[in-house]
């Protein structure tokens, strides 16, 4: 029964957070305090990473999957979509390249800096 | 047929399983990272729909639960961080300024674009979220009367360009040290990205689960000062 203990807590981390998300009025998603509560748990030993490793792996393996459906739903949108096609192209190529090129390059000027 | 297909619960859950697949089986065979698994399958799955009229409310009646496990996939990333809190502890100020250039650099160039092309305030705010994860990118568009329905395909196929392209570009900008590659994937390509520097290595996804989780709080917390602007 090891997966269901593990489905047990990443699952009740995500429940956890549904409710933050619900009670506390920022707009946080509910996957990001579930994220954190998932962490403070490991972090503070409360849940080993032996408990959440196998069902985790499997979760982080098939996450690309799960953007699946929501990408074809675009298709309720290709209206709207051709008015602003070249901007909206260029916001995915162009955008996606300067924003890695810029966080890479500055981030490793500060690693480099700091270990001279 | 079709439509007693398009009338069952399984059909939108094994449609986009099978054509998954099947980009798999093809990223394999080619061996190039241009057939990316996510875009196969969603044009499969966009021929389909197209060429049987199945409606997208038919498929996604089950697709949807399949979606259903983005929430719990995402809250695993505090496995990775989990794994590599020392080095993140070690580094966290350089970690910071650079999650926060990323998302500004974002944000300033999505703005560049919208005054270059006379964007309507509309269109500006339903691109400015887009190198966050879609669970931050949805409420922020939302809170900015965008269009949903494009900025949640224009972040996702920003995750599939980060991961398709961001082994050229770690070339191309000579980026080596390997938790600037995984700051680069994360910032740029949100949880997609991610996926793909915890192929690299743990330290990379570590890194990169961080600038997902750091990136979509900023860019929250400063779009509507983006979106004020212009």
């Amino acid at each position: 029964m090891k997966y269901l203990k593990q489905f047990i807590i990443i699952f009740g981390a995500t429940f956890l957070g549904e409710i933050v998300h619900k009670v506390l009025p920022f707009p946080i998603p509910a996957s990001i305090y579930g994220l954190l509560i998932l962490l403070a748990l490991l972090e503070s030993k409360v849940v080993a990473f032996e408990e959440v490793k196998d069902v985790g792996e499997f979760l982080l393996d098939i996450m690309g999957i799960t953007f699946v459906p929501a990408t074809v739903g675009i298709i309720t949108a290709f209206d709207q979509l051709r008015d602003f096609l070249i901007p909206i192209l260029l916001v995915l190529f162009v955008v996606t390249f300067i924003v890695f090129g810029i966080t890479g390059r500055f981030s490793q000027f500060l690693f480099e800096r700091r270990h001279k | 047929m079709f439509a007693a297909a398009a009338d069952t619960v399984y059909f939108g859950v094994f449609l986009t399983l099978l054509s998954y697949y099947i980009g798999n089986i093809i990223k394999k065979k080619f061996k190039s990272a241009i057939f990316n698994p996510l875009l196969v399958s969603v044009i499969l799955i966009l021929v389909y729909i197209l060429a049987t009229h199945t409606s997208y409310e038919a498929y996604n009646n089950g697709a949807k639960y399949i979606s259903y496990f983005m929430t719990p996939a995402t809250v695993c990333f505090a496995i990775p961080l989990h794994q590599q809190m020392k080095k993140l502890k070690e580094n966290k100020a350089a970690i910071l300024m650079a999650i926060i250039a990323g998302a500004l650099s974002s944000m300033t160039s999505v703005l560049v674009i919208a005054v270059l092309f006379g964007l309507t305030h509309e269109q500006y705010v339903t691109l400015l979220p887009k190198s966050i994860t879609s669970a931050f990118g949805f409420g922020v568009v939302e809170e900015l009367g965008g269009i949903s329905s494009i900025t949640v395909p224009v972040i996702i196929l920003t995750g599939a360009v980060g991961n398709i392209f961001g082994p050229y570009l770690c070339r191309i900008f000579r980026i080596k040290n390997r938790m600037s590659v995984g700051l680069a994937y994360g910032s740029a390509s949100h949880a997609l990205g991610t996926s793909k520097a915890l192929e690299i290595g743990e330290l990379e996804g570590a890194m990169s689960s961080l600038s997902v989780v750091i990136s979509g709080l900023f860019t929250v917390f400063t779009a509507s000062f983006f979106a004020a602007i212009y």
